[in-house]
């Protein structure tokens, strides 16, 4: 029999408690409550469709661009409110960075789009700028192939790389917690294996929460996995006893594939 | 026994696939030769007459053997005069559209406006302008009165090419961008705008064009006479551009020698024309290869 290997509790980064969410009419998420701990992994599981990406969103509150959004409950980061604590939610990005689906570098070089953020945050200085980029490029393990190159565009790069370069441009502005939205659904299994080894290294001194539709890649990268049902969280706890011993049978069929 | 499958022989849809490319070649093919007819006709005529003198002279009244000199500046003026009123107001009112007005029936009643502007014909803005800029402000037949009723044609097309090259540009981008801590207008600053640069300046140059080649609105608001200085930069004086003055000297009679310039007057608009396209292609292509 195994047993779980109980990783030391880390604080609570990020809290929720009893959120519900609305597109319009719709209910998306419905009576949510869990913690996210500092410098783990979180993985957020589920069949399509489930609310894992929205509630992925909510952390940024990046759908609030786009769309008309109604979240109600509590949402904390470090204790604070992001919906009703005085947040600003520009500033809130700044702090909760995502990474999506689909690698979206901007159509500008491989320097500029990592120089992106910090300019936004006033950055002038060269050798302030050179500085941040070096260290997020090398964050994100892709100095190496583009140290030389740094004046071409993005655009040009494998979808890997691109995607590395995403995770670099959302390190260059020192976030304290990583969104991943089905990071490598667009990867073959080397870039996916180099994006998996990355998140492990990186939860060194960040908060990841990433969503996947790859069981074996939540089974991999994360500490603690949420099995999420029709907008409602299932089960959630350590990686290991998830994927061993589930207390509730629905997460048991999801996992073993007799529905989902 | 299975059942015959029930799919019919494709004969008849790569036949038809065939015709369809034979057809739209044939097309395009007699477009391209009606084009270069006409084009080659206008030079042709116009070949004659197109020397230094022709180019760099006074216009005559009376007498044959003027020049087109102060039209050929009256017309860059003009253009680039009344793009510079409509630009800022043109793409200040695409961003509002496609970032700001949100979806509904408020944006679609705008938008129904606009293109209604769009479409006006020119000799009612002509007329608009002359009542209003003319005849009410007391400006008379001037380059302001021209310009500014000029601009009146270029905003509508500007807003729309503005809105439509705005919401062209991808989602994932914009998200990115706000995932990183931007605010709206830092991201419409630095990635929307850049990224629809190319689509907003092919716009820009067919208004251009259109301004260029304008008549109605310029006859009744910009006059039929040019200033005896060169080049008066002044907004007050009267300025008869390329087009009015082709049509003006037709139309008028008097001189002996205003079908030879006429044929000169239109050579040299084509020629502008097709080096003002040429430039397009040029710009586009070099912010491409920096913004995409």
């Amino acid at each position: 029999m195994l047993t779980p290997q109980t990783p030391i509790t880390k604080p609570v980064k990020l809290s929720v408690r009893d959120m519900d969410f609305r597109y319009g009419e719709k209910k998306v998420l419905d009576g949510l409550s869990m913690d996210i701990q500092a410098e783990r992994v979180t993985a957020i599981i589920g069949p399509s469709g489930c609310g894992k990406s929205t509630f992925l969103k909510c952390f940024n509150r990046i759908h609030e661009v786009s769309s008309a959004v109604k979240v109600t409950g509590d949402i904390k980061i470090d204790g604070v409110d992001i919906y009703r604590g005085g947040i600003d939610e520009v500033d809130l990005r700044r702090r909760v960075g995502m990474v999506f689906q689909k690698p979206n570098p901007f159509p500008k070089s491989i320097y500029e789009n990592v120089a992106f953020g910090p300019r936004l945050f006033g950055v002038k200085d060269r050798t302030t700028l050179d500085g941040l980029v070096e260290s997020a490029l090398r964050k994100a393990a892709l100095w190496e192939e583009v140290k030389d190159r740094l004046k071409e565009s993005a655009t040009g790069m494998s979808g890997g790389q691109q995607q590395r370069l995403c995770i670099a441009r959302a390190l260059a502005v020192n976030p304290e917690v990583l969104l991943m939205d089905e990071p490598c659904s667009a990867l073959d299994p080397i870039a996916t294996a180099k994006i998996e080894e990355l998140i492990f290294e990186l939860k060194e001194n960040l908060t990841i929460v990433i969503v996947t539709h790859n069981m074996q890649q939540a089974a991999r990268v994360s500490d603690y996995t949420a099995f999420f049902w029709l907008g409602k969280l299932i089960e959630m706890d350590l990686t290991e006893r998830i994927f061993t011993t589930p207390r509730e049978r629905m997460t048991e069929d999801y996992l073993t594939g007799r529905f989902g | 026994m299975p059942a015959p499958l029930p799919f019919r022989p494709r004969r008849l849809a790569r036949l038809t696939d065939r015709a369809m490319r034979v057809s739209l070649w044939g097309l395009a093919a007699a477009f391209i030769a009606v084009l270069l007819v006409f084009v080659g006709v206008i030079l042709k005529q116009g070949w004659p007459v197109l020397n230094l003198g022709f180019l760099t002279r006074m216009p005559e009244t009376l007498d044959a053997g003027g020049g087109i000199k102060p039209e050929i500046f009256n017309s860059l003026y003009l253009v680039a005069l009344s793009l510079a009123i409509a630009l800022p107001i043109g793409l200040g009112a695409g961003i509002y559209m496609a970032e700001y007005a949100g979806r509904g029936r408020a944006l679609r009643f705008l938008r129904l406006c606009i293109e209604t502007l769009a479409a006006t014909p020119s000799i009612v803005l002509a007329l608009f302008g002359m009542i209003v800029f003319v005849q009410m402000m007391g400006w008379s037949f001037s380059i302001r009165s021209g310009a500014v009723t000029l601009a009146l044609l270029n905003i509508p097309v500007i807003t729309r090419v503005t809105e439509v090259s705005l919401l062209g540009v991808p989602r994932e981008l914009m998200e990115a961008s706000y995932g990183l801590g931007a605010t709206k207008l830092q991201t419409i600053l630095k990635v929307a705008l850049p990224y629809a640069a190319t689509g907003i300046l092919t716009g820009l140059v067919l208004t251009a064009g259109r301004a260029f080649g304008e008549s109605a609105i310029l006859v009744f608001t910009a006059g039929t006479n040019t200033s005896q200085v060169f080049p008066d930069f002044h907004l007050t004086v009267p300025g008869e551009t390329l087009s009015v003055h082709l049509w003006y000297v037709t139309s008028d009679g008097t001189l002996p020698d205003a079908r030879e310039i006429a044929a000169g007057t239109a050579a040299v608009m084509i020629v502008v024309l097709l080096a003002l396209n040429l430039l397009v292609r040029f710009l586009d292509r070099a912010i491409r290869r920096r913004t995409r």
